[in-house]
């Protein structure tokens, strides 16, 4: 610290907060005295194959944790099938350490609209819904007043902007559980039923809700849509300095750090910038970093030596981590990891949907272990058996939740083994950390 | 004997035009394109550990257990969900597999009772074998902590327990009840390890929307759903297969067995009519088998109100024998006739009419057929040229449109309704014409396009309707008419059907459906895809039955709805052989094969055989006997496996006539309502006690094999064939295969029919000849059995039975899933549990205006009758109809209904009936005289035992 502070990571333009500091920033007055519909405008002129191509060029790139590319899926549907086809927006964002969606809905709620009509016209789509966790108050609010300005303004409704184009859109609210922000699980969420992921393939874009080819986005993938089809791809895609992902991206960063918070940086920043130049530092400069979580509470945990690694899709793998959702959590040292583990494994024994057996068993097995372990009365042969159940988990379910039980559990055993080992011998927390609520597992726990 | 087991492939079988050839270790296999790698696998003879696959259901993937390493292809995928590919190279057993496999396994036990020892399904548990299979040896993890196995056992449904605490949260039971049954009664309640099998919103079993159907029981792995039957007596040790007595869907069970006591029935997997699907039923209300009011040992007696006299089987039979031939002398050879029964196997059926045709020496006989499906056969032979439905039940998964009229195939035919509700979910259009909002009209999945909520006895009304607007809309498919059908006859009913008395508006006034929705309905059917017509009783018994059902196959014709897959006019049956009982020449006027008695030519073939001259005239109907017998020229009657006094229209009057006659021989199970009229009773035996065969609903030939010996001493074709001896009419068969034989030898349509062919090939749909060798699933293919198809004018004539002020509600009846027909069985079994009594279905508006609450006693009085009973304020019946079961003899429902009957066959009018409902607190009088009667009865049944 105490460097100068190196402003090369401010992006050349903003899209998704250019409205965020303007009074009335969500209102549709304000979005569109900025240049907003107007790409929704161009698009509905544009031929389907024409839009697909504008966002393919942009490389723009999945933001719900898979790094899918935006326009690739779309392009995935079933032009010949007579079916309906549905767009989905997925804004269920329950990943802990991932609060990016939100502020996009609360903030500048026209621009997920104008990018799902986008969305919309370009695989044919004349009917979307928005899937909004159900704990989000304000952002609900605000994107559902968003939705009845815009059908009163003519933006929605039978005829879009006087196009004869139809596009109705609905938001749902959800109930409160995390695997209905699996795209298949949300999929069953929103036909009625339990939220439990589907098999794939047959993969949503052919066969989605109610069996008809789906397009599910996150929020923020579609927000940025609209901005590329005003500017162009290329334009898109040199807002960002790494070759794998296109435009600028929302990083929520939490943890220690001494500025924490939502931040539009451009795409392929390395860890430490974002850290140390956007977020100045650590908070408290006696105690360093000591791990980060990158991208959501479900990702490798990554060592301070390896943040100069680009934070984009491709390059995070190097180090066997993800970029996820983007949204880092910064851990100083002194922080119990078997307790942080503890925690995270907590949080997915318990929003298992409870389909796979290695999930639904795995999990609340590695839960009981670690309570064991973390409170000091664990066996040293624990520490293998974490690693052993949650290799049987990884790769063996259905959705990737099994994934975000697994590789977080494998990664804090493999870089922290010691703690773990001081667990056991020194049988209490070294940390002096209370242990973790004792609470039973039998679904009702918080 | 051996205990069949059905192989399990894990996956369903795909259909597919291509193949793809794969290596499973080292093996090499060919399979239809879209096979799982799980069952490409079993079918190279190679079991891939699994739990939460079973071949009835899609795959899961949920268990883990299956995976499996492809060659080319990351990680390990689950079989189950893999589909095979041209080239793949697959390796089911190796170390790292293994270690996968103990993991899971590992993981299953860490939460589960290890009590294998003691549990009823010790020997019978996919767990335990899957345990063994992947070698586990240690649970690692420990057992402490949280866990279900102090879970609470829910042991409400009388036949079935669900123990939680074994339960492996494999869905099976769930998609059990989703996929096979349809009733999606189950799911999986809470996530992640609080996940919980629950029935409707965690409600016992009982309660809950189950229709214990038993799909679930069969699905599950474990012993968490278990049949009681199991837990009492253990697992079966040999198991027989054979065919359900109850409906006319003809279920192939396992009769599984320990030494001569059923343990359970379970539906076979290779079952024809079912494909390993059951009702509460067949499956379960086995119990009036062994019930204590079976009666065993032949009785006589010789004024009815005397008491009942145990006798030796030889002193019954010729003291019967004795009785009948004194009344013909005294009276005549015609003062004598036999009832044959659609409960009974063909062969016995057969040996009843033969008795009557040769030993009585007159053409007196005839069937409770009569009373349900009589038009049918009428109306189907004068249009196509056959008495029976035209297709095969696989037919309805190639249907686009399916319209159900008069039926209620979830309470009715339950095995097919939930392969009906399946095809329905899959995206086929429903269109239903009945009186009341039927389960069908709406059920998870499942809504009914439109629903033609007709006044009762305005069917003919409104099918003429529907063919009004295909023809006057263009919609008529003329290239097949003209190819298939008399164009003449053709052009002449169009002239007619187009007249304005059909036009929708003009239909609306008579029946009460709105114009509209005829016309939708008609559009649809015509020009919806392949459209198939199923029936039942709603069609047939009213005035204008036989019409209705020509107007029916006026409509297939019209539309070219015939002679292929997904098409077609499908009656649904009522009872398990009541189709056979009909082609088995039970008709006064007909021999087997539905022949004329004045055909020389039929007569001949049967002179010969028998060594008698039949009767060239027709014998009496069932009315006629009764009639007769009240003007004193009929006297004594041989009645096997029916309760007429019950399942006949206007009870009093067949009271009446029973009362009149001499002799009352009743053959049956236990002392029915018809025996409290009897002079002699001979015990029947059930359907596990003896061989033969029945005929389903889709023409369907099943062998029945006997699982026990009789308790009564005889099967039933024995106690016919001892009648018939004493009366000096000599028959030898020692084997029902041998009667089958016969039938096949004087019967064109049941030629190539043998009780051989059937162990071969399972089952049979009649024709079968030399020119289907096989049998016929689906008629009229290419031309029809008459030549060319007729259209018959169906003018609608209203009922007699009309509203008055007096009368002013219409009341029709039906039946309930868990109940059979008057009961005689299913009241003898836990079933009762689910409908203890009939109830009668009335709409808020008419109960408001009567003051009648839900649940208050009511009377229910007609012209012809009364009886009290219980009301059910609803509103799936409309304004002005009322609706009740007719499954307990103490509601005598049919005291009420009139004596209308079908103009052409006599079929009574049982689904229309002008009446009155009323509040009150006593019995009708009928009743209270009739329990009296019947206490009597059962008292006067005491002494001798
Ligand atoms: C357990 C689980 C939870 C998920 N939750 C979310 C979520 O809350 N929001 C989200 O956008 N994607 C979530 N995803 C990812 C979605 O399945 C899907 O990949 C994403 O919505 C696709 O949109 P994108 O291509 O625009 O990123 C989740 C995935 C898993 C396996
Ligand atoms: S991995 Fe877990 S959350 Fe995902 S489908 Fe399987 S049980 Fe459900
Ligand atoms: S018995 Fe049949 S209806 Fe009942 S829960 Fe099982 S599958 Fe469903
Ligand atoms: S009850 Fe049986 S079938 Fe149902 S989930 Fe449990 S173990 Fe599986
Ligand atoms: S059998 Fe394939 S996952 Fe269960």
């Amino acid at each position: 610290m105490g460097e100068p502070m190196n402003e090369a990571w401010r992006p050349k333009a903003l899209v998704f907060t250019k409205d965020w500091n303007t009074k009335n920033g969500h209102s549709l007055e304000v979005y569109r005295a900025s240049g907003g519909y107007k790409a929704l405008e161009k698009a509905l002129k544009m031929a389907e194959a024409e839009i697909i191509d504008e966002v393919t060029r942009s490389n723009i790139r999945g933001r719900g944790g898979a790094g899918f590319p935006v326009g690739k899926k779309w392009s995935f549907v079933p032009r010949q099938s007579t079916k309906p086809k549905y767009v989905c927006v997925n804004a269920d964002e329950s990943e802990p350490g991932t609060f990016k969606d939100r502020y996009i809905m609360e903030r500048s709620p026209h621009m997920l609209i104008e990018g799902t009509a986008i969305a919309c016209k370009s695989v044919g789509a004349h009917q979307a819904f928005i899937y909004i966790r159900g704990e989000f108050g304000l952002a609900y609010t605000r994107l559902q007043s968003a939705v009845d300005e815009a059908y009163a303004a003519g933006l929605l409704g039978q005829n879009v902007m006087g196009s004869g184009y139809k596009l109705d859109v609905v938001v749902h609210r959800g109930a409160g559980a995390y695997i209905c922000g699996e795209e298949t699980g949300l999929l069953e969420s929103l036909e009625g039923k339990k939220g439990q992921p589907r098999l794939k393939p047959p993969f949503p874009a052919v066969e989605g809700l109610f069996g008809c080819p789906t397009i599910i986005n996150n929020v923020e993938s579609l927000a940025g849509v609209p901005a590329i089809i005003t500017h162009g791809a290329d334009w898109f895609k040199g807002l960002s300095r790494s070759a794998a992902e296109g435009g600028t991206k929302l990083i929520a960063v939490s943890g220690h750090v001494a500025r924490p918070g939502v931040y539009e940086l451009p795409g392929g920043l390395t860890l430490k910038e974002i850290i140390y130049d956007v977020c100045g530092g650590m908070r408290d400069p006696n105690k360093p970093l000591k791990a980060v979580i990158p991208g959501g509470s479900s990702c490798q945990i990554v060592k301070p030596g390896q943040l100069e690694v680009c934070f984009d899709f491709d390059a995070m793998r190097t180090v066997g981590s993800l970029m996820g959702t983007g949204c880092p959590m910064v851990i100083e040292e002194g922080t119990c990891m078997v307790r942080l583990l503890t925690r995270i494994v907590r949080f997915y024994a318990h929003e298992s949907c409870g389909q796979c057996t290695p999930c639904r068993e795995g999990a609340d097995w590695l839960y009981k272990m670690l309570r064991r372990i973390e409170a000091g009365e664990g066996k040293l042969e624990d520490i293998d058996k974490l690693d052993q159940v949650a290799s049987k988990i990884e790769g063996h379910t259905i959705c990737a939740l099994g994934e975000a039980t697994a590789w977080p559990t494998r990664s804090y055993v493999k870089a922290f083994r010691d703690e773990f080992v001081r667990h056991v011998t020194e049988k209490c927390c070294p940390f002096g950390e209370i242990p973790v609520t004792t609470r039973a597992m039998t679904g009702a726990i918080v | 004997m051996k205990l069949y087991n059905e192989s399990d492939h894990g996956t369903p079988a795909k259909k597919a035009t291509s193949e793809v050839k794969l290596s499973v270790d080292g093996r090499v296999v060919s399979v239809p394109a879209g096979t799982s790698v799980m069952r490409a696998a079993a079918i190279a003879g190679i079991g891939v550990p699994k739990l939460c696959a079973t071949e009835s259901l899609e795959a899961f993937g949920s268990c883990r257990m299956c995976l499996v390493e492809i060659e080319g292809r990351n990680g390990t995928p689950a079989s189950c969900t893999t589909p095979a590919a041209e080239g793949m190279v697959v390796h089911t057993q190796n170390e790292r597999l293994k270690k996968l496999r103990r993991g899971v396994m590992e993981l299953y036990i860490s939460d589960h009772p290890l009590d294998c020892l003691t549990c009823s399904a010790n020997g019978d548990c996919e767990l335990q074998d899957m345990a063994g299979a992947v070698g586990l040896r240690e649970v690692r993890y420990g057992y402490d902590g949280e866990n279900h196995l102090k879970a609470k056992k829910d042991e409400s449904n009388p036949y079935f327990t669900f123990d939680p605490s074994k339960c492996i949260v494999c869905s099976r039971c769930v998609r059990a009840c989703d996929e096979t049954q349809g009733t999606l009664a189950l799911t999986i309640q809470g996530r992640g390890f609080g996940s919980t099998v629950s029935a409707s919103q965690n409600q016992s079993f009982l309660e809950s929307e189950c229709v214990s159907c038993g799909a679930c029981i069969k699905a599950c792995p474990t012993a968490t759903l278990m049949e009681k039957s199991v837990i009492d007596i253990g697992l079966p040790e040999h198991s027989v297969i054979t065919t359900c007595a109850y409906c006319g869907v003809g279920c192939t069970f396992k009769a599984e067995m320990r030494g001569e006591e059923v343990v359970r029935m379970v539906p076979f997997d290779d079952g024809k009519a079912n494909q390993g699907h059951s009702c509460v039923k067949g499956r379960f209300a086995w119990g009036y088998t062994t019930h204590k009011e079976r009666v065993l040992k032949p009785m006589i007696r010789a004024k009815v109100t005397d008491p009942w006299q145990e006798v030796s089987w030889e002193r019954a039979i010729t003291h019967a024998a004795s009785e009948i031939r004194r009344l013909q002398e005294a009276h005549g050879r015609g003062a004598v006739g036999g009832i044959t029964s659609s409960r009974c196997t063909n062969e016995e059926t057969f040996l009843v009419q033969k008795l009557v045709r040769a030993a009585f020496g007159n053409n007196n006989v005839d069937t409770c057929a009569r009373v349900c499906h009589s038009p049918t056969g009428y109306g189907l032979k004068t249009t196509f040229g056959t008495s029976a439905g035209t297709q095969d039940f696989e037919s309805v998964e190639h249907a686009d449109v399916i319209m159900v009229i008069g039926a209620n195939p979830t309470d009715g035919h339950p095995v097919f309704a939930s392969r009906m509700k399946r095809r329905l979910r899959a995206g086929a259009k429903l269109i239903v014409i009945d009186p009341r909002r039927i389960d069908l009209v709406r059920t998870p999945h499942v809504e009914a396009s439109h629903h033609l909520a007709l006044q009762p006895g305005t069917n003919v009304a409104v099918l003429t309707g529907l063919a009004h607007v295909i023809v006057s809309e263009g919609l008529a498919n003329e290239a097949f008419i003209r190819e298939r059908c008399d164009f003449d006859e053709y052009l002449q009913w169009a002239e007619f059907v187009k007249r304005p008395e059909y036009s929708p508006e003009a239909v609306e006034k008579v029946s009460g459906v709105p114009a509209e929705t005829l016309r939708g309905a008609a559009r649809l059917y015509a020009s919806g895809g392949n459209g198939a017509i199923y029936y039942g009783l709603g069609v047939t018994e009213h005035s204008q039955g036989s019409t209705a059902v020509m107007a029916i196959a006026n409509l297939a014709m019209a539309t070219g709805n015939l002679g292929r897959p997904g098409v077609g006019v499908n009656p649904l049956r009522g009872q398990n052989n009541v189709q056979g009982s009909c082609d088995m020449g039970s008709f006064p006027h007909e021999l087997v094969g539905y022949r004329h008695v004045s055909d020389a030519a039929v007569r001949a073939i049967f002179d010969k055989a028998w060594g008698v001259k039949v009767d060239p005239e027709p014998g009496l109907r069932i009315s006629n006997m009764i009639d007769s017998a009240l003007e004193g020229s009929f006297k004594g009657i041989y009645i096997q496996g029916e309760d007429i006094l019950q399942s006949d229209p206007n009870t009093k009057h067949i009271a009446a006539g029973l009362g009149a006659m001499e002799c009352v021989i009743v053959h049956d199970l236990f002392l029915n309502e018809t025996a409290s009229y009897a002079h002699v009773f001979l015990p029947g035996s059930t359907f596990l006690e003896k061989d033969g065969t029945f005929t389903n609903a889709e023409r369907r030939i099943q062998l029945v094999r006997k699982v026990m010996t009789p308790r009564n001493g005889y099967a039933d074709w024995e106690i016919t064939q001892l009648l018939s001896n004493a009366l000096g009419y000599p028959m030898h068969y020692a084997h029902p295969s041998e009667i089958m034989d016969e039938i096949a030898r004087t019967t064109p349509t049941f030629t190539g029919v043998s009780f051989d062919k059937l162990d071969r090939l399972g089952s049979i749909q009649w024709p079968c000849n030399d020119r289907a060798p096989e049998g016929t699933p689906v008629m009229h293919v290419g031309s029809f059995v008459r030549g060319k198809g007729r259209f018959v004018l169906t003018e609608f004539v209203p009922t007699d039975e009309k509203t008055g002020p007096r009368f002013p509600l219409l009341l029709t009846t039906g039946r309930i899933l868990t109940q059979y027909n008057v009961g005689a069985q299913t009241r003898r079994t836990a079933n009762e549990v689910w409908h203890p009594e009939d109830r009668l279905e009335i709409h808020p508006f008419d109960a408001e205006e009567r003051g009648v609450k839900d649940g208050d006693w009511v009377k229910l009085a007609s012209r012809s009758g009364e009886t009290t009973l219980r009301a059910q304020v609803t509103d799936r019946v409309a304004p002005g109809v009322v609706y009740t079961t007719f499954h307990h003899p103490s509601t005598q429902a049919n005291v009420v209904t009139s004596e209308y009957a079908d103009w052409a066959t006599s079929c009574p009018e049982y689904k229309v009936t002008a009446v009155q409902v009323s509040p009150t607190r006593e019995p009708a009088e009928w009743q209270t005289q009739y329990a009296r009667m019947s206490a009597d009865q059962r008292k006067l049944a005491e002494p001798s035992k």
